[in-house]
């Protein structure tokens, strides 16, 4: 029961010296905070890849033309020549090395947007003076085939095989844009032209289908920003997104290969890229292939996170550090000042045992407190933190970092407060008694 | 009164070591007992010993040399931790400058002895109150330190120094830092104590005029007992009829 009593005496002593607790405190509560937001941010950009890597279903393996020093996607070269077109991937290329590997590739996707003379691909839809922002994008049929789940349709159909043979200017449009563009009718979208704006040049599809929008995933670009009029994408065909861009007969910088759930995609990706490097770039001065399968690209991102991730726990540890020694002094002097209090405890019947007790929990509930605005603040900050993330991540609060952040907390002021509340513990009472 | 023993030292030596080569040594074999019941003060001038000799009957220091018995307990055989047992149990202090824990209410300082003792929070808490209204505070239970009197503080540390009914209580010139109409005040709850509940009582003073109102008178110089002598003391009734 002295521990209570311990406790109540430990804030009736922080209550009497607000500001100098607080300064205490600071040190502690940063280092909680970097330690939080390191979970928070952590967890949840691991759940968001794996979310990703869940939803790919077969392991997809990413084909790029790059040029040839390339180490990796966040250091590309650009004191090379400007790409030309036999610096890509044609269509008897991507036929042939499907015949040559059709064990392993089980489809290839494509997608493709429209730009029009708009540089950033974003465009506009008017219907009944509501202004509605959209991007056009072409997906290849194993897109549908193979990631299918990443799409929900609602009503209508999707593409026919003869849509995209001939490139037909059908499209699927998102449920969000039925409800500002059609006042939420579906019956009338279907069937209905609707005509896109890519900053004055002007498109016109037909719809045949409307899915359901999706805020998640990494491949919808910039949605977030605006959720009552988010941009949404009119989906049409890989082939009619070329034929716009006028592209039907040249080849293509990037294609994504999809394997077989049998193949070990990151073991299979350096085939890919000699394949096509030792038959079609040999010769050629400045570009070549680069393959990434998506394990590598979750590698590549997690080891750029951890680092980010080091930087904080450095932070974090040095807080704690510099927190801890402020811990410790402010100990000191809660000793020195309150040595007559000392005594008089131990003229009282207090044993050492008991002072060492109490000036230890002292520095527990110190750095108990500091750790829960810690906690408080960490959370506040690494969600904010996940909103300037380009992605759409749900903020993943675990208790264990909160169990672990509290636990660090008190393990520090154990450490913190040890010494000085021994020095209390072995005062002579007749000493402490006499001190004035 | 023929009581059991409660204090019985035999040959108290006590030195310091202060640098080579020199012992100082401040008591020179002390001897004398005190009985249950006994009303005693200890009188002596600064320098004389006093506060050495209160350290050792207190608990809070150990002899040099010779015997203590602490009411059938040896003293210099006392560990450090059966020490502070010795003290919670068996020693009620008052000290001049009250010694309460700030920022804690009157009623908590008084708990405290009882709350090292291990009592349980309901029984200390209605005992402290019980102590509180025999002292004349129980309207002022929750106040703090700071916010009471010098004789307010004197009598909530009174009050406390009777937590777990000491065998004795040790009253360090409880009356020195208070006037005299107060001094005087707090004297009568020792007399009370004494005359009413049977309070085996030492009182150490260098007041010569407050020594006489106790019953029997131990005078201190340099190290020694140098006298014993009675006091004048009538009784609170007989002062009452004055």
């Amino acid at each position: 029961m002295l521990f209570f009593e311990n406790i109540s005496v430990a804030i009736a002593g922080l209550k009497a010296n607000k500001m100098r607790s607080l300064l205490t405190m600071l040190g502690i509560i940063i280092g909680i905070t970097s330690v939080i937001i390191i979970f928070i941010v952590g967890n949840s950009v691991t759940k968001g890849f794996s979310k990703i890597l869940t939803e790919a279903g077969a392991d997809t393996i990413e084909v790029v033309v790059l040029p040839k020093n390339t180490k990796n996607l966040y250091n590309i070269d650009d004191n090379v020549r400007e790409m030309n077109e036999k610096d890509l991937i044609t269509k008897d290329m991507l036929n042939q090395f499907k015949e040559e590997y059709k064990d392993k590739v089980v489809g290839l996707v494509q997608a493709e947007s429209v730009y029009g003379d708009s540089m950033d691909g974003k465009g506009t839809v008017t219907r009944d003076n509501v202004v509605s922002k959209v991007q056009i994008r072409g997906y290849s049929k194993d897109y549908y085939k193979y990631f299918g789940n990443r799409t929900k349709m609602v009503q209508g159909r999707g593409f026919l095989d003869r849509d995209y043979a001939e490139g037909k200017r059908v499209c699927l449009v998102a449920d969000k844009l039925v409800e500002r563009a059609f006042r939420g009718d579906k019956d009338a979208a279907i069937g209905s032209e609707i005509e896109v704006n890519m900053n004055g040049v002007y498109y016109t599809y037909h719809i045949v289908g409307i899915y359901e929008y999706s805020r998640d995933g990494i491949d919808i670009g910039g949605t977030t920003s605006d959720p009552e009029n988010p941009t949404t994408e009119i989906r049409i065909p890989y082939e009619t997104a070329r034929i716009a861009n006028h592209a039907q007969n040249e080849g293509t910088q990037y294609i994504d290969v999809v394997v077989d759930s049998e193949v070990d995609g990151q073991a299979f990706a350096p085939e890919i890229r000699d394949y096509f490097n030792v038959k079609y770039y040999a010769k050629n001065d400045a570009y070549n292939v680069v393959v990434i399968s998506m394990a590598d690209q979750v590698q590549e991102f997690t080891s750029m996170f951890d680092m980010v991730k080091i930087a904080f726990l450095g932070v974090a540890a040095i807080s704690l550090l510099v927190g801890s020694i402020g811990v410790t002094n402010i100990m000191l002097v809660s000793v020195t000042e309150r040595t007559k209090e000392i005594g008089t405890r131990k003229a009282l019947g207090a044993t050492n045992k008991s002072i060492r007790l109490q000036f230890i929990t002292e520095a527990i509930v110190i750095c108990f407190i500091g750790g829960a605005v810690g906690v408080f603040l960490g959370i506040t900050a690494g969600t904010a933190l996940l909103n300037l993330l380009p992605m759409d991540l749900e903020p993943a609060i675990d208790a264990t970092g909160i169990i672990i952040s509290v636990l660090i907390s008190v393990a520090v002021g154990i450490i913190a407060g040890y010494s000085p509340a021994n020095r209390a513990a072995k005062l002579n009472p007749i000493d402490a008694l006499r001190y004035e | 009164m023929e009581g059991k023993t409660i204090l019985d030292l035999r040959d108290i030596h006590k030195s310091f070591f202060i640098g080579t080569p020199n012992e100082f040594e401040v008591l020179h074999g002390v001897n004398f007992t005190v009985k249950e019941g006994e009303f005693v003060s200890i009188v002596g001038q600064s320098g004389s010993g006093k506060s050495t000799l209160m350290n050792i009957i207190g608990a809070l220091d150990q002899p040099t040399a010779g015997e203590y018995t602490l009411d059938g307990v040896d003293i210099e055989k006392a560990k450090d931790h059966e020490l502070s047992a010795l003290r919670n149990k068996k020693i009620g202090f008052v000290f001049q400058t009250y010694n309460l824990i700030a920022r804690t209410s009157a009623l908590k300082n008084v708990e405290l002895p009882m709350m090292y003792a291990g009592m349980g929070r309901r029984a200390r808490n209605e005992r402290a109150k019980e102590l509180l209204e025999s002292v004349g505070m129980s309207d002022r239970m929750m106040h703090k330190p700071d916010e009471l009197s010098g004789g307010q503080k004197q009598r909530v540390a009174i009050a406390r120094a009777m937590a777990n009914d000491p065998a004795i209580i040790l009253a360090d010139e409880p009356t020195g830092a208070l006037d005299s109409a107060t001094g005087r005040l707090i004297m009568d709850i020792f007399h009370k104590l004494h005359e009413e509940q049977g309070k085996t009582i030492v009182l150490i003073t260098h007041s010569p005029e407050l020594s006489m109102e106790t019953e029997r008178i131990i005078t201190l110089k340099d190290g020694s007992i140098t006298g014993e002598s009675k006091g004048t003391w009538q009784g609170l009734q007989a002062k009452e009829v004055k």
